[in-house]
């Protein structure tokens, strides 16, 4: 048996910084920053046991679910807030929350489109998601949850076809209660951590995605999130499962408006995948960011876990951070089946007062499975940018193999990047190989595109997008060019 | 025409550049030569704009241009390429992408359609191949893996693409063997035109056997101590530098040779 746990912390700055070039660079507009007006349906602000059973009441949810909740709020209340985070940030008020916020025109959720506030579509349209019927992304199913509900789900009728299901949290609940009765909270326990329980207790919405076996679900499904109202967390639940032999790629994207103050956002994501089943979920979280002077933005608390459940199964993470105040969040696999495959492929980039910590936990179990980490960390501005990983081989886990390459690219002379890498091993068999890089956007660099006649800015965007091509080639097309773009917009002024 | 007039650049408060003046008129291919520390690489860094520079003195008119009152990026879209004595490494960006980048940044700026993908590959292959690289080049990462040959090879290419009024070519025969620097001097000697002009920095005379040039300078302690024609550099390559420097030790107040930039 053999414990090897190491851990290793860097902080190097960056040489003085170029002239106005660099420095115009970083200067941003946060693109999603506006406000909807709608008359809403809201919780008074604070956590109980009858704001509970409020929320439960309004979506009408069967009583093993209120208990459920009830249970993990109770658990919760024994909880403190984890501290071991490389983050700083006031302590939250809990009480100074509001739990459950929802547009006022649906009652029991719309039955079709023509019943959604049109101020809402107009919302979603301006954010590049248009869900009616003749402007609707090609080939990409869509969630669009507002706040505390799922507003419009597109192309359900095509899927179900196919025998994929593919709605809100709350319709799944209504719709197939076995379903989520059998899979809720296997994965994240409702007393995992923290931040789990509490979403536990007051999850509001989310997506829910089952693909039956054999089945490879014919076009990208993807929910797209957005927190609008004031004083408001978004709680939302998201589970999705893959039966023997299916597939499903998965895509998040997250925006909110521009304020003064910090909104939290405490999100739980399961993933169950089968035997031969393969899932691959990516996310652009491009959450707000707060001010340059760190003043507003979300707080972004995620309990994201993937079950590799049955043989031969793979579930892949992909991610690319550039919003959000506070990052917390690791993406995780446990690689139970023999021969499964867990994936982590990060992007993560803090600017101005931003900090992240992210990483992921790849836990293995079964017998020749394998796991691959791939977290690329930029850090501008003042930004903190952490990766902390678990890679662990347990007793049973023969011939577990991981490869781990981590990488840190600082732009200016303020930032931070740390690494904080876990490894441990209890089986002599395993093949767990570590590497992990720290390098700047060195001024050479940028001169010689300069020289080119290549301007400061493309040449950063350039630099940058070179250093994450490798994760970037793992996101879908359109996404991927997306993110590019979310990148550039995300470091402007950061040049400096 | 390029006239540099009395400059002078310092990196961390040392002095490099203490007075250079040279003219350069349209067409002409001058070699600058001289020993390690002496200023070549300083000068050839200021007339493209290195910011880690200062210019502490003197002038730089380019076709009646203030050439030191633009940005990097301008004099480059106005004419000026530098080949790099260290072509710099770029992981992840793609040389096609790179080279389209700039080659398009160019044209837009001398008022030319841009390329599109089919039009910049075709041009990118031919004149890959006059310089002698294989296609897998484009599509590896800048400079990135490249054997020392390659990585010039790759400059001549992009100075080809870019089309310059003015060539700056920092020591391309620094690191190549025979055969490579055959290939480099004729890719420059194609580029040679009226329109043209070059300043090509070299250590060694061999340099100039293949790159035959109209004046030949020598540079030491920075500033430009003797002019001539082709035979000038034979001369140096019979005595070695250190004639010159003991000449000039009297002069320049004993001030050392200064650390290669």
């Amino acid at each position: 048996m053999m414990n090897a746990p190491t851990s290793a912390a860097a902080t190097s700055p960056a040489p003085t910084s170029r002239g106005d070039a660099i420095g115009a660079f970083l200067e941003q507009d946060y693109a999603a920053g506006f406000v909807t007006t709608l008359e809403t349906d809201t919780v008074p602000k604070g956590l109980s046991e009858d704001v509970i059973r409020m929320i439960s009441a309004r979506k009408g949810e069967p009583e093993w679910l209120l208990d459920w909740r009830l249970e993990a709020y109770r658990h919760w209340l024994t909880m403190r807030p984890p501290k071991w985070a490389a983050v700083e940030f006031p302590a939250i008020d809990f009480q100074d929350i509001v739990y459950y916020s929802a547009p006022k025109s649906k009652k029991d959720g719309p039955k079709s489109l023509d019943e959604v506030d049109p101020e809402l579509l107009r919302t979603f349209e301006k954010l590049g998601v248009p869900l009616h019927e003749r402007a609707r992304l090609a080939g990409v199913a869509v969630d669009a949850v507002f706040d505390s509900v799922s507003v419009a789900t597109t192309f359900k009728k095509e899927l179900g076809a196919h025998g994929v299901i593919f709605c809100s949290f709350s319709e799944a609940v209504k719709e197939h209660p076995e379903l989520v009765r059998q899979y809720l909270g296997t994965v994240v326990p409702p007393g995992d951590n923290f931040y789990a329980a509490l979403n536990s207790a007051v999850f509001s919405d989310g997506s829910f995605v089952f693909i039956p076996k054999g089945v490879k679900c014919p076009m990208e499904l993807s929910t797209y999130f957005r927190i609008n109202a004031r004083d408001t967390g978004q709680f939302e639940r998201t589970l999705i499962i893959a039966e023997e032999g299916a597939s499903v790629s998965y895509l998040e994207g997250c925006t909110a408006p521009m304020r003064d103050e910090n909104q939290l956002h405490a999100a739980v994501v399961e993933l169950i995948a089968l035997a031969d089943a393969k899932i691959k979920y990516s996310t652009v979280q491009n959450w707000y960011p707060g001010d340059k002077d760190g003043k507003g933005g979300i707080y972004n608390f995620v309990t994201k876990r993937g079950d590799c459940r049955g043989a031969r199964s793979h579930i892949s993470w992909t991610q690319v951070e550039t919003g959000s105040a506070i990052t917390w969040k690791y993406p995780s696999v446990i690689l139970r089946g023999d021969s499964s495959v867990g994936d982590f492929h990060s992007v993560a980039l803090t600017n101005n007062l931003q900090q992240a910590d992210t990483g992921t936990k790849m836990i293995h179990m079964g017998r020749n499975t394998r796991s691959t980490i791939l977290s690329k960390g930029i850090s501008a501005g003042r930004g903190s940018n952490t990766f902390r990983g678990l890679v662990k081989v347990t007793p049973k886990a023969e011939g577990a193999r991981n490869y781990t390459q981590c990488d840190s690219l600082l732009i200016g002379d303020r930032c931070a990047a740390h690494t904080f890498p876990t490894i441990e091993v209890r089986h002599p068999t395993a093949h767990v190989e570590h590497e992990a890089t720290t390098s700047r956007i060195g001024e050479d660099q940028l001169f010689y595109a300069m020289q080119r006649g290549i301007s400061a800015e493309d040449a950063v965007s350039m630099i940058v997008n070179g250093f994450c091509r490798e994760v970037f080639k793992e996101l879908p097309m359109e996404f991927a060019v997306e993110a590019q773009k979310l990148l550039g917009v995300s470091l402007e002024g950061s040049v400096g | 025409m390029l006239k540099i007039n009395n400059l002078h650049a310092a990196i961390d408060g040392k002095d490099i550049l203490k007075g250079l003046d040279l003219e350069v008129a349209d067409g002409e291919v001058h070699a600058i030569m001289g020993p390690n520390g002496s200023g070549k690489s300083t000068l050839a860094q200021v007339l493209a704009g290195r910011e880690t520079f200062t210019v502490t003195d003197g002038s730089v008119d380019w076709d009646g241009t203030d050439l030191l009152a633009l940005p990097a990026e301008e004099r480059a879209r106005a004419g000026l390429f530098l080949a790099f004595q260290y072509p710099v490494e770029i992981p992840g960006v793609s040389n096609a992408y790179f080279l389209k980048a700039a080659v398009n940044a160019v044209r837009r700026h001398r008022g030319l359609p841009e390329y599109d993908a089919m039009d910049f590959l075709a041009r990118v292959k031919a004149e890959m191949k006059a310089v002698g690289m294989k296609e897998e080049f484009l599509y590896r990462s800048v400079n990135e893996g490249f054997s020392g040959g390659e990585k010039k090879r790759n400059e001549v290419l992009q100075m080809a693409l870019l089309e310059p009024r003015l060539a700056v070519l920092d020591e391309t025969d620094s690191g190549l063997d025979i055969d490579a620097l055959k290939i480099v001097a004729e890719g420059v000697n194609r580029l040679r035109s009226p329109e043209r002009s070059m300043i090509v920095i070299t250590h060694y005379q061999r340099l100039l056997d293949y790159i035959v040039p109209d004046k030949v300078h020598v540079l030491s302690q920075g500033r430009i101590v003797r002019s001539g024609g082709r035979e000038l550099a034979l001369e140096l390559e019979e005595h070695g530098y250190g004639w010159i420097d003991a000449a000039q030790s009297g002069k320049a107040g004993g001030a050392s040779a200064g650390a290669r930039p």
